[in-house]
């Protein structure tokens, strides 16, 4: 009886694991194929990379995306670490509950509503006070700032909450100042939240179609809305190479986090197991 | 003077912890909070052709101040069954990718919180993964997959199962796939988190005391459980009902979704009051069930 319930919920995670893989596997092996048609194999060739890679749009609107990711990620990791830190270090203060709204909701919001409501801002300030004049990278990143910076927020503040109190206490009882307290105890040990969120955000802001086509304008075309127009049209094996590209990234960057973190736990795994002999 | 001093000291510690507060604080209502009330403002004007596209609200000719408070964009979104339809579509499909997407991901997060420490990590991962490749190159997948000249028919018309292809692309069946695809991740996260941290002795306490399984299940693992439902429910609930991409590539003419409907107006009739009042109404319709999801999150993130 033990056993069956335990065997059941493990067959669903596999059969769920297949679910999530499979399709990513079958983009992968199509883009390795002849025809032009996405479903039917007719032989390897590797002939889709070299047309993605002589496709000038696709490569400005990669540039043009790593860019906005870039700039959006670090502004959000700024905001949303100083959100989290005021969340849950500062006590109550007038306006928690407002910010406490404001880093939860773009969580779950609606993308066309965030887009919507942000193009109808950028437009009535380009009217009152003259700024944006024309819509593109700096709008992009002003509105993947704002969503990206709630996840940051969220993700460092589950660190923060971990974090043993007591040093920062004891910083700030002999006698260093709150700001240095923050830079020199607390940084150091929720840098690695601090780059998970980074990281969050840059993979949202590079994945983000619908806000950015709210509000960017002609000039500003990131790689969701060219690969966007493109799929529209139908399936095409360009597509499967540029996906598998991106699959192949994240993969990678994937594997490279989790030895770090195992060999980060290995390490002080042996170092505890040294000090318990140290002590005995 | 040291009395002043300490003074100075804690004076110039309010106002460095004011600004600390105050940067987070303006950023997001000048960007998250302030266009909410820019659309509700032109959801009451009226379209006009020019630049922008829509009326002013307030106006003042001959010493007299105008305000001008126009309901027919809500009249008319009432009147229209397009888009009454368009909400109630929405709703339906967006429930049933979330009850799909729970029943697949509970038994997954289960198993994953039971499997030994050392895999629990690349489990999570291995869930996680596919959420940071890209949302759209996921979803363009399944028109390859769903397709009249699609894997799936190719292979049943091959085994000779079915003699013409099954109609599956732009279908509500290849909609609902599509989003429990792309959101079980965001369903399974929370899901789990929850059941790792549950406390193992309570079951084991409930089996010495003679439950059988199942009912531990329902009496014990699954209401310490509900924090992690409700999380992950209204993770994928919430953004669903709004979803653009998924009912654009994989829907049809049967499925009518208000992220759809919503963009159709705003890009292609450039109709800005009735997409903001399209949007309002949405935004009251997810008004519950986001105040639901806040107070959880609001409770987790303060405990």
């Amino acid at each position: 009886m033990a056993s069956r319930r335990v065997n059941f919920s493990t067959v669903i995670l596999v059969l769920g694991l297949l679910f999530l893989y499979l399709p990513m596997v079958v983009l992968v092996v199509y883009s390795f194929n002849v025809s032009e048609l996405v479903t039917v194999w007719a032989g390897f060739s590797p002939k889709w990379y070299a047309a993605l890679f002589d496709d000038q749009q696709i490569l400005s609107a990669v540039w043009t995306s790593l860019r906005v990711a870039f700039f959006s990620a670090s502004m959000a990791v700024c905001l949303g670490t100083i959100a989290a830190f005021v969340m849950t270090r500062f006590g109550h203060f007038r306006g928690k509950t407002a910010l406490s709204s404001m880093v939860t909701a773009p969580l779950v919001m609606p993308e066309v509503i965030t887009g919507l409501s942000l193009l109808l801002l950028f437009v009535q300030m380009a009217q009152l006070i003259g700024w944006p004049t024309d819509r593109g990278m700096a709008t992009i990143w002003i509105a993947h700032t704002t969503f990206c910076s709630a996840y940051v927020a969220v993700v460092v503040a589950a660190r923060l909450r971990e974090v043993d109190r007591s040093i920062e206490e004891a910083a700030m009882d002999l006698g260093s100042p709150p700001m240095k307290t923050f830079f020199a105890v607390t940084l150091p040990v929720i840098s690695p939240a601090l780059a998970a969120g980074w990281l969050l955000a840059f993979t949202l802001s590079l994945d983000d179609l619908v806000i950015a086509s709210f509000v960017s304008g002609p000039g500003a075309n990131t790689l969701p809305m060219v690969v966007f127009s493109s799929v529209r049209m139908g399936v095409s094996p360009k597509i499967n190479a540029l996906a598998t590209l991106i699959i192949l990234t994240v993969s990678l960057a994937t594997f490279i986090a989790w030895y770090l973190m195992r060999r980060n736990e290995n390490k002080r795994r042996t170092t505890l197991e040294a000090d318990a002999q140290d002590a005995a | 003077m040291r009395q002043g001093q300490v003074t100075a000291w804690i004076k110039r510690l309010r106002l460095g912890r004011r600004a600390v507060i105050a940067f987070p604080l303006v950023w997001l209502s000048l960007f998250f909070l302030l266009p909410f009330a820019l659309v509700l403002k032109i959801s009451f004007s009226e379209a006009a052709i020019s630049v922008p596209p829509y009326g002013p609200l307030v106006e003042y000719a001959n010493q007299t101040l105008h305000v001008f408070l126009n309901v027919s964009n809500y009249l008319f979104l009432l009147s229209d069954s397009y888009y009454v339809a368009a909400y109630w579509g929405s709703i339906k499909i967006a429930f049933t990718a979330t009850l799909v997407c729970l029943l697949l991901g509970y038994p997954m997060a289960y198993a994953m919180a039971r499997a030994p420490q050392r895999w629990q990590l690349v489990l999570l991962l291995l869930v996680m993964l596919p959420s940071w490749t890209s949302f759209l190159i996921r979803i363009y997948a399944w028109m390859g997959i769903l397709g009249n000249s699609g894997l799936i028919n190719n292979a049943l018309l091959w085994m000779g199962l079915i003699d013409s292809p099954l109609r599956m692309m732009n279908t509500q069946f290849a909609v609902i796939i599509g989003i429990v695809y792309a959101y079980l991740p965001f369903m399974v996260l929370p899901l789990y988190a929850h059941l790792a941290r549950l406390d193992y002795a309570l079951l084991e306490a409930a089996s010495d005391l003679g439950s059988r399984r199942f009912n531990t299940f329902i009496k014990v693992t699954l209401p310490l459980s509900t924090g992690g439902i409700i999380a992950g429910s209204m993770l994928v609930f919430i953004p669903a009902v709004g979803e653009f991409v998924i009912p654009e590539l994989l829907g049809g003419p049967d499925t009518l979704m208000i992220g759809k409907v919503l963009w159709d107006e705003f890009f292609q009739n450039r109709d800005w009051p009735v997409a903001s009042a399209l949007a309002m109404v949405m935004l009251l319709l997810l008004l519950i069930p986001i105040v639901w999801f806040h107070r959880y999150q609001s409770k987790a993130m303060e405990k």
